[in-house]
């Protein structure tokens, strides 16, 4: 029964036709198929509306929900903002995989089975290491490859568990889900691998700052988020990942804070924010869940647009650490103020859209009486406005002036970014508008005037602190190390020394089996064959001719004979 | 002095003096503000007066504190992983 044709397929023709087509046609081609995409998206009812027959089962490749629809229509959104941001720069083959990369998360919010699941899981993966490696330096090919091993491995896990579920329960279905066994807890990893959590949190901060200026934009936008629709499909509720959420709360803060590259703060800081996505989660309320859809869809296009800020600074300027940068806003006006709205978006300043979703998180842990939980996001929410907030913009185009003078970005770029700062904007001033699409019921009041006293001197404060604090915060030309130096350096130099002592080995080995053979066929020699300078033959080699033998048994059997006769 | 005519309001000492000043009358203003809004606290301590003003400034203060003390063991090199790569 195909009712329905997944809208995915929508982007992955268009995916195809960007590489073919040239000028105004491509232009059509990137800039329409997202909007015809969103349009798909909305014509998807509830529940299952496509099946086909697979091996033994019944794939279901589109189904609809609200909550579907939500996450695809910001992936739709996140699309064409984002082709209009990189159409006129991007390489044409990093545009295409973005399209592929952007129709694989699409095709995992309508996936009604693990399979289907599965298949586009493996699809983003594929195509956003093509993103990562058309950064085009040696430092992106080799952060793309370590991207594809940690993504595959990953999948590989996500992979092991569906069958398992699929063996023990007999079904495809995806629903929701407790990680009690083996293989829910292998579902579970897998998608976690995908969220950044720990301890592979590393390969976000790794791979999306080696990209180029257009191809973080996507990237940040797709795998992470994707990991989050994935857990409330599967894992609503889950304790387990209220720590895991936590802990990749305090890890992208204080990341960010030694960072020095601009990119790979704002990388740190997607998987602080994924952080209060996973931690909603594992709350599991309905207000949880409303929330992580919320500030998924909100985080995307701050994000997204903080990225894009960094992007027009990188290619203007070719420079994205903070020690070669500053005081660009002389000359960036629309970067830096778009790059701000972003920061205080993040911040979850009121009035953005950060305080109209991030906030419902908070409330869900105070309702379900979490104070530990709670007084931590809170503390994390200063935090945000301490790393990602100021930092980010305070680096990049205040504090020193580096002498630089680029020109701000060109107009589709910019364009872009005033879009994005304007949806920022607009969902934090009005948001009723989209609570109404959430998947659950909303019953949340963001604005109320104690609620926004109380972050108005959280955040305020933490400013007071940044700005006295300034002296500890000096840049310094490093990076951190984290548990990726496990297998970077460490199981690297042990697989080096393990390889090392093999080759040893086999030297010793064969040297030894050589001398002891060489003299093996030195004592055969002597016994059986000539050897010496005077070509004097061995003990046995030194016997009678066969000539002179046959003479003797002649003279023998002849005696012989003699006797007998006689 | 002409040097600093020339350059941007914005980072004139003048005005970041000024930038200052109303920096603290703000800050100052957000708390006296909660005599007359009553900040809900779910868990008791978190309605306090000035509560959200505290919590803020010294979780920032411990971050950065925290962050700082990490990095003198986490500190690398920008080329330390070049490195590694190139001994390989």
């Amino acid at each position: 029964m195909v009712e329905f044709l997944p809208p995915a397929l929508i982007l992955i023709v268009a995916a195809f036709l960007i590489g073919p087509t040239r000028g105004i046609v491509r232009d059509i081609v990137v800039l329409g198929a997202p909007l015809l995409t969103l349009w798909a998206i909305w014509q998807v009812p509830n529940g299952v509306v496509t099946t086909v027959p697979f091996l033994d089962y019944v794939i279901e490749p589109v189904e609809g929900s609200e909550l579907r629809r939500w996450f695809a229509t910001i992936f739709g959104i996140m699309t064409f903002v984002g082709g209009l941001y990189a159409y006129r720069q991007a390489k044409w083959y990093e545009l295409a995989a973005a399209f592929a990369y952007a129709a694989g998360a699409i095709g995992v919010c309508f996936a009604g089975d693990l399979i289907t699941l599965f298949l586009f899981w493996e699809f983003m993966a594929l195509f956003s290491t093509v993103i990562v490696w058309s950064g085009g330096t040696p430092a992106a090919r080799a952060a793309g490859i370590r991207y594809a091993i940690m993504h595959l491995l990953g999948g590989i896990i996500l992979k092991v568990g569906i069958e398992g579920v699929v063996i023990h329960t007999g079904s495809i279905d995806i629903q929701p889900m407790l990680a009690t066994s083996l293989d829910t807890w292998l579902i579970l990893i897998g998608i976690l691998i995908n969220a950044a959590a720990p301890p592979v949190s590393a390969w976000l901060a790794d791979a999306y700052p080696e990209s180029s200026p257009t191809g973080s934009v996507f990237l940040s936008a797709y795998t992470t988020k994707t990991a989050v629709i994935a857990l409330i499909l599967l894992f609503p509720g889950e304790q387990v990942l209220i720590w895991v959420g936590l802990y990749m709360i305090m890890y992208g803060i204080i990341y960010a804070l030694l960072e020095n590259d601009a990119r790979r703060i704002l990388a740190y800081s997607i998987v602080n924010q994924v952080g209060f996505m996973v931690c909603a989660v594992g709350i599991g309320t309905e207000m949880a869940l409303n929330g992580a859809a919320a500030h998924a869809f909100a985080h995307i296009i701050y994000k997204a647009l903080l990225f894009m800020s960094a992007g027009v600074v990188l290619y203007r300027t070719g420079k994205s650490k903070c020690t070669d940068l500053g005081g660009l806003f002389r000359t960036m006006p629309i970067t830096t103020i778009c790059g701000i709205i972003g920061a205080l978006s993040i911040s979850s300043f009121p009035l953005t859209s950060g305080f109209t979703t991030k906030t419902m998180i908070s409330t869900a842990a105070t309702d379900e009486g979490m104070m530990l939980v709670y007084f931590l996001l809170t503390a994390a929410s200063a935090g945000v406005f301490l790393h990602a907030g100021i930092k980010f913009p305070w680096f990049v185009f205040f504090q020193k002036d580096s002498g630089l003078r680029p020109k701000d970005a060109p107009w589709n770029m910019s364009a872009a970014m005033i879009i994005f700062s304007a949806l920022c904007i607009f969902m934090g001033v009005y948001p009723e508008s989209f609570y109404g699409y959430l998947p659950y019921e909303v019953n949340f009041e963001p604005y109320k005037a104690g609620k926004v006293l109380f972050y108005i001197q959280l955040l305020l404060f933490s400013g007071l602190a940044f700005f006295l604090l300034l002296p500890m915060m000096k840049r310094t030309l490093t990076i951190s190390l984290d548990f990726d130096w496990f297998w970077r350096v460490f199981l690297y130099q042990a697989g080096k020394l393990v390889v090392d002592a093999g080759t040893e080995f086999r030297d010793v080995f064969i040297r030894r089996w050589q001398a002891t053979s060489a003299s093996y066929v030195d004592r055969l020699r002597r016994y059986f064959g000539q050897s010496g300078m005077d070509n004097k033959r061995g003990m046995f080699a030194s016997a009678w001719p066969i000539g002179t033998t046959a003479l003797w048994i002649a003279v023998l059997l002849s005696t012989y004979i003699l006797v007998h006769y006689l | 002095m002409n040097q600093q005519q020339d350059d941007h309001w914005l980072v004139r000492p003048d005005s970041i003096r000024l930038l200052w000043r109303i920096f603290w009358a703000v800050l100052a203003l957000t708390v006296a503000l909660q005599i007359f809004i009553k900040v809900k606290g779910y868990f008791g301590v978190d309605g306090w007066i000035g509560f959200g003003a505290a919590f803020g400034f010294l979780s920032c203060v411990a971050m950065v504190v925290f962050a700082k003390w990490l990095g003198l063991i986490l500190k690398r090199d920008d080329n330390y992983y070049r490195e590694e790569d190139d001994h390989g």
